[in-house]
């Protein structure tokens, strides 16, 4: 058992000798020239990219005793993360370039809570998933108040550190009475460990997945554990919030996939509902509140808690039943992939314009179409593709899960019926922005917006994703499918 | 068989020439407006050529049969398929799309309504037409459903920039009462699927139409869901349509809507939705069919009277056509309600007699306010006759088709109709003395019908004209409005004297689903 499969490690030990190295070089860089730690970071990530390709096709590998396994489910996310990774290194270059912003810090701290990402979907046992988890939050909760001198962003970050920290030691506690009840970390472990308690241990059991739970439903800002999100995605940097609405989200999922569908699966009679309630509160709360948002940012923060709602939905849908399972999961993963690209899309196009209008309301993007058309027309495409309809890659995602509801029958029907009526609402507010772009005229003419190169290579790039998942919606799906295939034995 | 690879990839071509069409546009400088808008026409004359080529090579005798099918995979993740065809009941409506289009694209060449915008006013149009005529020939349910959205987003646009003075609360509302009733229709295309047959090949589920139909005819999904069901997905196609109580959308959207979107919007768009009822709904869900059809009838029967009597009401002039296709198409509901082969045909012959003679009506509207700058029958005050003789008598000729004037076009949807509800299908149990008040209560809609529209060519083009108007010397009808209305006046007038044309292709089509409803 000494022998390390480095291999399998490789993507998340390049990441990390990054984050190292960003932190040393940051030391020696003159201050004008600070901004050069992105493309250090920039070009660590695409090492790790490239270490991740080569690890396609070569089966399931294990290391530390089953704690870190890399599967289709683990290169799918971790590829997925880095990307991410890669498109926030680019929002946030021009941005902290000209912010006034302590740059190689900044990176050092992205790319540690990117470091948590990618270790999370590989961790198959509570402490790592523990320990990734932490990764990712700690750094958030200082990058949230990047901008120090902004009172929005010091009330935004408190709230976030302290609801995080809360919830975390609710967290750590429900592990802590999981191990305590199975003896066990590993997910598989737990599984069998659960199924055998009976009588006022299985109670306990019931509390301490609850608990578990609660951890990650802050991650997700699932309702009641939202409120954080809408005052910390305003008072941070708008690149953070793009990877607060994003990354950090999807890690939340992504660690929950592995402990509902695996860890806790045989206990599903007792959470289903829960997740029932919470998903449709969560949508149905972020979306009322989001049609009265007048803050783009804010706005987007609304809708990305309607938007966990929707992935919160198929975990409700967990039965006995292995199929509708995996039916379920893979309309998660798919939707978290299929969102995540229309969101960073529109965080770009937000970054893009806060250049100009750092207050980012909602009339700020007046006479955007006219000022520069690429942005207009992305961000029109984004929310069109966030709303759900088509000739948008959103489109595909909702119908995953619409399928995988209306399959699981009962309980699903109506959940289905509840996001259905929910995405209707949410026409209502994700047109706002849209209609000031197309119909509302900009207080400074017809005057042609310059948009910069890399925030304009990333818009570009994340339209063209969009468009193309509405044509080729087989690849998203496939890939959602082959994630699937952790479930098994 | 041996089908050539013209056969297989005619629709598609056809289908998705606007699209590319829109992208070349795309590629255009903006300046370039002449040449803008004579691709617009030139995609469209192709688009219509490809559409008139498939109809000529079309096999009527096997006009209940698919032809031109092409089925390939397409998202074969979840049993979704690339898979098109025409058959007879989609003929009549895929041509008219294109026709209607072209027509469209040659008025743009001269009307483009403000704020100008010409490139992304055609590009958008093209987009629409493909979204339009994909919806006839989709014969799986997803794609159906592609298609069918796909025209929310591009006719959203063509009311809310080149809408009149309300144009945003028009065009939202429009936008979110159609999407809320085809996300339930969505549901309800799962449902069917989940419950449908497992496709022997792939051990999955099928969303292919045919199939469903099939397996739907046969009985296969249970009575209590189709009822449910059969409710979602109709909820769906009643928005579009717009049956009473769904329609208060259309009004608002067609009156701020510029010409050619009311044009395409009245006559093509509004056909989705019965087309959806004949083609989906009633044979995959007979026995849901015979259990709403008696509401639907109902409805329709309102509906008509309803919009007869909004239309009396009406001071302006596009309004009170938005309104008098309400009524027209609740004679198409009440058509398919009566759920006989009468009435079935009668509701596609009403579908294409209503696109073809509204959009004229719209045509004419827009033609109209573009001289008097007003819509308000008040202010035009009569007297067009002796403004503009020739306008004012094709206005006419069309206001007196649409009452439903034997010989014309509209007569023959209105009259079969009413012929379907005195005697509808008993076999399945509808109750004749029900419909035989839907069809007298059609019956004096149609009166009320003959009354707005008399009394609203008395207000305009008869009298003496306000003196105001005489002196702007008018222009009548202009080469670029004779060339794309001749066409329309011409079908007005040859489908009412020749109806067979379009009854004759559909009939076999008509008849297989009314033996599957009748069971």
């Amino acid at each position: 058992m000494t022998n390390i499969d480095y291999h399998a490690l490789a993507p998340a030990v390049i990441l990390g000798v990054t984050v190292l190295v960003v932190l040393v070089v940051d030391l020696f860089l003159p201050a004008r020239a600070k901004a050069a730690a992105m493309w250090v970071s920039f070009a660590g990530v695409i090492g790790a990219l490239a270490a991740l390709l080569t690890l396609i096709g070569e089966g399931t590998r294990v290391v530390f005793g089953g704690a870190y396994v890399v599967d289709a489910f683990t290169l799918i996310f971790q590829g997925f993360f880095l990307l991410a990774a890669l498109v926030v290194l680019l929002i946030s270059y021009r941005y902290l370039r000209d912010g006034g912003f302590y740059q190689g810090e900044y990176y050092f701290l992205l790319l540690t809570a990117f470091l948590g990402c990618v270790l999370m979907p590989a961790s198959r046992n509570l402490l790592m998933l523990f320990l990734a988890l932490e990764l990712v939050s700690a750094p958030g909760f200082l990058m949230a108040t990047f901008r120090k001198s902004d009172i929005r962003g010091n009330e935004g970050g408190l709230k976030f550190f302290i609801i995080g920290v809360l919830s975390t030691a609710v967290m750590l506690y429900g592990m802590s009475l999981i191990y305590g009840l199975t003896g066990a970390l590993d997910l598989h472990a737990i599984a069998e460990g659960l199924a055998g308690l009976s009588g006022s241990r299985e109670t306990l059991a019931e509390v301490a997945i609850l608990f578990v739970v609660v951890g990650f439903a802050f991650k997700v800002s699932a309702v009641p554990f939202q409120f954080w999100a809408p005052d910390t995605y305003e008072g941070s940097p708008v690149p953070v919030a793009s990877f607060l609405a994003v990354a950090s989200a999807a890690a939340g999922f992504a660690g929950l996939l592995q402990l509902m569908f695996v860890a806790f699966v045989g206990q599903w009679e007792f959470w289903a509902p829960i997740f029932a309630l919470l998903s449709i509160l969560t949508m149905t709360l972020g979306n009322l509140v989001a049609l009265r948002q007048r803050q783009a940012v804010r706005l987007l923060a609304y809708s990305g808690i309607a938007q966990a709602g929707y992935i919160l939905l198929p975990f409700a849908l967990v039965s006995g039943d292995t199929t509708v399972n995996t039916a379920a999961f893979t309309a998660t993963v798919t939707y978290i992939l299929i969102y995540a690209v229309m969101n960073l899309g529109a965080f770009a196009v937000v970054t893009a314009v806060s250049e100009r209008r750092p207050s980012l309301q909602i009339d700020d993007f007046a006479g955007l179409l006219k000022a520069a058309p690429l942005l207009g027309v992305a961000m029109t495409a984004f929310m069109v593709s966030l709303a759900g309809v088509p000739p948008t890659g959103g489109f595909w995602g909702k119908l995953g899960i619409f399928a995988a509801a209306i399959d699981r029958g009962g309980i699903g029907i109506w959940l289905a019926v509840i996001m259905v009526i929910n995405s209707v609402i949410s026409v209502g507010y994700y047109f706002l922005i849209p209609r000031a772009m197309i119909f509302e005229e900009s207080p400074d003419g017809d005057q042609r917006v310059r948009v910069p190169m890399l925030l304009g290579m990333v818009v570009v790039l994340t339209l063209v994703g969009v468009l193309a998942i509405f044509v080729l919606p087989n690849a998203i799906y496939r890939l959602g499918e082959l994630s699937s295939l952790a479930l098994g034995p | 068989m041996n089908e050539s690879s013209w056969q297989q990839w005619a629709i598609t071509i056809t289908t998705f020439l606007p699209i590319i069409g829109a992208l070349v546009i795309l590629l255009v400088p903006k300046d370039k407006d002449k040449m803008i808008r004579g691709l617009g026409v030139v995609v469209t004359a192709l688009a219509f050529i490809g559409a008139v080529v498939i109809a000529l090579q079309f096999d009527y005798g096997r006009s209940g049969e698919l032809q031109f099918v092409q089925n390939v995979k397409w998202i074969p993740v979840i049993g979704a398929r690339y898979h098109v065809g025409i058959d007879g009941i989609s003929m009549p409506l895929y041509v008219l799309t294109y026709l209607l289009g072209l027509l469209c694209a040659i008025y743009t060449a001269r009307y483009v309504p403000s704020p100008g915008k010409t490139k992304a006013f055609v590009a958008l149009t093209l987009l629409l037409i493909t979204g339009m005529a994909g919806t006839f020939i989709a014969f799986d349910l997803i794609l159906f459903f592609v298609f069918w959205e796909l025209v929310l987003v591009p006719m959203y646009f063509l009311i809310a920039v080149w809408g009149s003075a309300n144009r945003q609360y028009a065009s939202i509302k429009f936008f979110l009462y159609t999407l809320f009733g085809s996300v339930f229709m969505l549901l309800g295309f799962l449902a069917l699927y989940f419950n449908g047959p497992v496709d022997v090949e792939t051990g999955k589920h099928t969303f292919d139409m045919q199939a469903l139909t099939t397996f739907g005819a046969g009985g296969g999904y249970a009575h209590t869901f189709q009822l449910v069901v059969f409710g979602a997905i109709a909820l769906g196609f009643a928005v579009k349509v717009p049956m009473w109580p769904f329609h208060t959308w259309l009004p608002d959207a067609h009156t701020e809507a510029p010409t050619i979107g009311s044009v395409l919007l009245a006559g093509i768009m509004l056909k989705m939705g019965t087309y959806g009822f004949v083609r989906i709904a009633l044979p995959m869900m007979p026995e849901g069919a015979v259990a709403y059809a008696p509401w639907i009838g109902a409805l329709a029967a309102i509906a008509i009277v309803y919009a007869a009597l909004a239309c009396l009401a009406q001071k302006d002039l596009k309004r009170l056509i938005a309104f008098s296709s309400v009524g027209h198409m609740g004679f198409v509901m009440l058509g398919i309600a009566t759920l006989t082969t009468i009435g079935i045909q009668a509701a596609i012959f009403g579908m294409v007699a209503h696109g073809v003679i509204t959009g004229m009506l719209f045509f004419l509207v827009g033609s109209i306010y573009d001289r008097y700058h007003t819509r308000e029958i008040a202010d035009i005050g009569g007297g067009m006759s002796e403004l503009m003789p020739k306008m004012a008598g094709i206005f006419a000729f069309v206001a007196i088709a649409s009452l439903g004037l034997p010989g014309l076009a509209g007569f023959w949807g209105e009259i079969m109709a009413l012929l379907g509800s005195f005697n509808p299908n008993t076999a399945v149990g509808l109750n004749v003395g029900l419909y035989r008040a839907f069809m007298i209560i059609g019956g004096i809609g149609t009166i009320l019908t003959a009354g707005y529209f008399l009394w609203m060519l008395q207000r305009v083009n008869q009298g003496e004209a306000p003196v105001k108007w005489k002196d702007h010397g008018f222009r009548d009808i202009l080469t670029v409005e004779w060339v794309s209305w001749v066409p329309l006046l011409a079908l007005t007038l040859v489908l009412g004297l020749l109806p067979s044309l379009i009854l004759d292709t559909t009939a076999t089509g008509v008849d297989t689903i009314v033996r599957i409803v009748t069971g």
